[in-house]
């Protein structure tokens, strides 16, 4: 037993894997501090937590809803990072991207075998193109990717918020785009669970009827397989050794040969891909629409978080979704039980992240308990 | 140091390694890259504690638990990277940490640097107490560090290797000082494994190897070959070998280069240079004389301003680095192997491939062929004798001398037909720099044309066929190596004519 716990120390020590899991149990720890100082029971705050994630079948669903353009914005940023670049414009690529899929998915008609592919690609294709500026003028003019992209995130937002007042796109007052044809959705059963038989399949079932109360979607299987894309990609093609090279040593990687400024206009390109396929993804299996936004709405910053959280890896990426989608639904939960803000969520990531940037003073955490035995 | 053993984990750094100090003597600690000469000293320093054995200072036995125990017990050290705050002046580094402070913790500027101008002084170290560190050369910020253990009653001084910074002329200045420093009673101890340098100022000289004590010497009874093979293990010879050969045709011609360094200054101007097969030129000169920006023009990694330079008749300037490796087959050992050499976070076989990953061998399809990659490693391990044997290990856990190994290992296999050496054996120990040279060599033997330059005349001298120094980025003169003698080989490094 004690070997068992000495060998999970060395682990956590020296793995980011452990580190990782460390920093998560020193957040909930802060988390519950918070809460016991704002009057609160921790425990029951956060029973209400796993409650509000594990006790019905549709809450499970909707954490996977909830967790899908979270794991794409974070291999978003975890793919620029790769490359040794800090990619903050997921932000606006995801908008671009859910702007792109919104107009395909209304004004082109097509069979859904079609219409599908051309939506995501689409959004990519722009999404793709968007953060390739970022990459673009970093490798010809020196500007910094940060600077670059959060500009580009507010060029995105007024871009959607002027495109839903174009009069055939948008719907007349409402702020709001048109819906998006049936064609593009990639929901599951969406049709069929407003027929008669539908409805009595939910009634009769209590597990799958739950689930399909939820707005069920492909989203996540497309999120799992761009994971291990981008898991291929990085670790398994030229393409991805280029790439890390130069995010781990550009001096290195110009003298051995690699283009380095083409490397960072692939990698900024690849990276907007990503976060515009989760814009994609979220229009085409969530909303069917976009709507005028009046601030951002945080699925690229929230994948910085998932990114750091993943250790920066395809993997690492949808555990983190996971987690993080896992408590952004869980964690709205817990107004209604304790009457507890659901800020103290946002307390929780922020300290796990913080923890996991200091990964030095954990291991001398650690080091030094190891001493006092 | 009495019986000093240091483990980490498995691996033994130290074992049972005694070593005494006396008073007003310079001590030199001889070893490979790796046998465990700065293990000892961070031991001695407290930045490690020892796993047994003990330290006594002037009979008493001591606890070294922290530099900070370390420095009351009279021990400084001057490490091999300065610690030193750029922007902040030299008194306000030598005194930080420790200012002397007047009444409402106001620091004592006035009298700081009072202090510095006396101590700098008594020990000749000149320099400027309110110049900023960010203006002052290498050898000057060096003696800021000497000021700084001094300032804090350093009696045993520890040196990590000093000289692997400073131009010639500061190394000549630091014999200097610390000659002053012996005569005033301070003890030294430094750590190298540069042999001309303990024989100039060390007193006694221990040698480590390996993790073991092998021998302490009075230094002025053993001659530099014996000092090498108790070093190495093993006769380490300091003539390069290698036999008569005629060179052959031209293979690279420089014809009236022009390059402009980063202030826009032309740094090679009218440089002409011509480099046969199966030959080794060496070009000579003082640092900053052009160097530099030659190897990056013919590397492609700086622009050509004007001027030629062919490649068995194809033009090669200005085209991109990865054109003039696979193309021109040009290899090149970089001059900063930290920087531009290799990548720390990759692993060995991952770095070995870094100028050929996008070649057939490697690659089918943009699909990195891992079997491949991992086979050719072991097989370049093997041949190169990179320790440890590891393909899967990343680069940064490799010494200094089995990084450079590496490198050469990658370019070499890569087979150019012209190879650029930069200051090839740069801080490594005795036995690799043999290693390197006869590496260097064999590629000149197999008809391939061999352009190395480095600082070291002795280097140049035992290594190439031909010589050529660089003056203020031209060439001044051209002499067959073995006509040459250091003396006219100075003269013209300095830029006077023959």
């Amino acid at each position: 037993m004690k070997k068992v716990f000495f060998s999970l120390k060395e682990a956590v020590i020296n793995g980011a894997a452990g580190l990782t899991i460390f920093s998560i149990l020193l957040g909930f720890i802060v988390g519950a501090v918070v809460l016991l100082l704002a009057g609160f029971n921790p425990i029951e705050a956060y029973g209400a937590i796993i409650r509000g994630i594990f006790s019905k079948p549709k809450y499970m669903s909707y954490v996977v809803i909830y967790s899908t353009p979270l794991i794409m914005t974070g291999l978003s940023v975890a793919f620029a990072l790769r490359t040794g670049l800090f990619n903050i414009g997921a932000e606006g690529q995801f908008i671009v991207g859910s702007l792109t899929a919104a107009m395909v998915g209304y004004f082109v008609h097509l069979p859904m075998m079609l219409h599908v592919p051309l939506c995501i690609l689409s959004a990519m294709a722009v999404s793709a193109a968007w953060g390739g500026i970022a990459g673009f003028i970093k490798a010809r003019h020196g500007v910094h990717e940060v600077i670059s992209t959060i500009m580009l995130n507010w060029i995105a937002l007024y871009l959607l918020n002027w495109a839903v007042t174009i009069q055939s796109f948008g719907q007349r007052g409402t702020g709001k785009s048109h819906m998006i044809q049936q064609t593009a959705r990639i929901d599951l059963f969406g049709q069929w669970k407003i027929t008669p038989e539908g409805i009595d399949f939910i009634r009769s079932h209590k597990i799958l009827g739950d689930i399909l109360k939820s707005p069920v979607n492909t989203g996540i299987i497309f999120a799992l397989v761009f994971a291990f894309l981008v898991w291929f990609i990085l670790n398994r093609t030229t393409l991805g050794y280029e790439l890390r090279a130069v995010g781990f040593n550009p001096h290195t990687a110009e003298c051995s040969g690699i283009n380095v400024n083409r490397s960072i206009i692939t990698s900024m390109s690849i990276a907007g891909a990503l976060a515009g396929a989760a814009g994609g993804l979220q229009v085409l299996g969530v909303s069917y629409r976009v709507a005028k936004l009046a601030a951002m709405e945080g699925y690229g910053f929230d994948g910085i978080a998932v990114s750091l959280i993943g250790n920066n890896t395809g993997p690492g990426s949808v555990f983190a979704g996971f987690l993080f989608g896992g408590l952004k639904y869980g964690g709205s939960k817990i107004q209604d039980a304790v009457g507890a803000p659901t800020e103290v969520i946002n307390i929780v990531v922020g300290t796990i992240i913080l923890f996991i940037a200091m990964p030095k003073l954990i291991q001398l955490l650690l080091r030094r308990g190891g001493r006092w035995k | 140091m009495i019986d000093i053993t240091k483990k980490f984990g498995d691996v033994v750094a130290n074992n049972h390694i005694s070593l005494t100090i006396h008073k007003g003597e310079v001590h030199a600690l001889l070893g490979e890259n790796g046998a465990g000469k700065t293990t000892l000293m961070n031991v001695l320093y407290g930045l490690y504690r020892p796993t047994t054995g003990t330290i006594r200072i002037n009979g008493k036995a001591v606890s070294i638990r922290s530099p900070n125990v370390a420095i009351s017990n009279g021990i400084g050290m001057v490490h091999q990277h300065f610690m030193l705050v750029e922007p902040f002046s030299v008194t306000e580094n030598i005194i930080l940490g420790n200012e002397p402070t007047r009444a409402g913790g106001i620091v004592d500027m006035v009298s700081a640097e009072a202090d510095v101008m006396r101590l700098s002084q008594e020990y000749g170290l000149s320099v400027d107490p309110k110049a900023l560190i960010e203006d002052l050369s290498v050898g000057s910020q060096q003696r800021v560090e000497i000021l700084k253990t001094l300032y804090r009653g350093a009696e045993i001084l520890i040196f990590d290797e000093p000289t692997a910074v400073l131009t010639p002329q500061e190394i000549q200045e630091l014999v200097t000082i610390i000659k002053n420093l012996t005569a005033a009673g301070k003890s030294v101890i430094i750590i190298t494994h540069k042999l001309k340098e303990i024989k100039q100022i060390a007193d006694f000289c221990t040698i480590i190897r390996r993790g073991e004590h092998i021998d302490t010497v009075e230094v002025d009874k053993v001659s530099e070959e014996e000092l090498a093979s108790m070093m190495v293990g093993r006769q380490v010879s300091f003539k390069v070998d290698k036999p008569e050969q005629q060179a052959g045709a031209a293979v690279l011609e420089i014809k009236n280069l022009r390059v402009v360094d980063k202030r826009g200054i032309a740094a090679v101007n009218g440089l002409n240079l011509q480099l046969k097969k199966g030959e080794i030129l060496g070009i000579a000169g003082v640092d900053g004389n052009g160097q530099t920006e030659l190897i990056e023009a013919l590397t492609g990694l700086a622009r050509v301003q004007a001027g030629s330079i062919q490649v068995n008749g194809q033009e090669l300037a200005n085209q991109t680095p990865g054109t003039i490796r696979t193309n021109h087959k040009v290899g090149h050992i970089p001059e900063d192997r930290q920087k531009r050499g290799l990548v720390f976070e990759f692993d060995v076989a991952e770095n070995l491939i870094l100028s050929s990953y996008n070649t057939s061998r490697f690659s089918t399809f943009f699909i990195l062929l891992r079997a491949a990659i991992y086979s050719n490693a072991e097989k370049l391990i093997k041949l190169f004798d990179i320790r440890p044997a590891n393909a899967k290990i990343t680069a940064k856990s490799l010494s200094g001398g089995n990084q450079q190994k590496m490198i050469i290992a990658r370019e070499v296999s890569s087979n150019p037909d012209i190879l650029i050496a930069a200051q090839p054996t740069r801080g490594l120990d005795v036995g690799a720099i043999e290693y390197v040279h006869q590496t260097l060599v064999e590629q000149r033997n197999r008809g391939k044309a061999v352009l190395l330059i480095s600082f070291e005349l002795d280097e140049i001298m035992n290594v190439s066929d031909r010589i050529a120094v660089i003056y203020e980025g031209r060439i001044v003169g051209e002499i067959k190596a073995k006509e040459a003698d250091e003396q006219q080989l100075g003269r013209l490094m300095a830029g006077c004519s023959l």
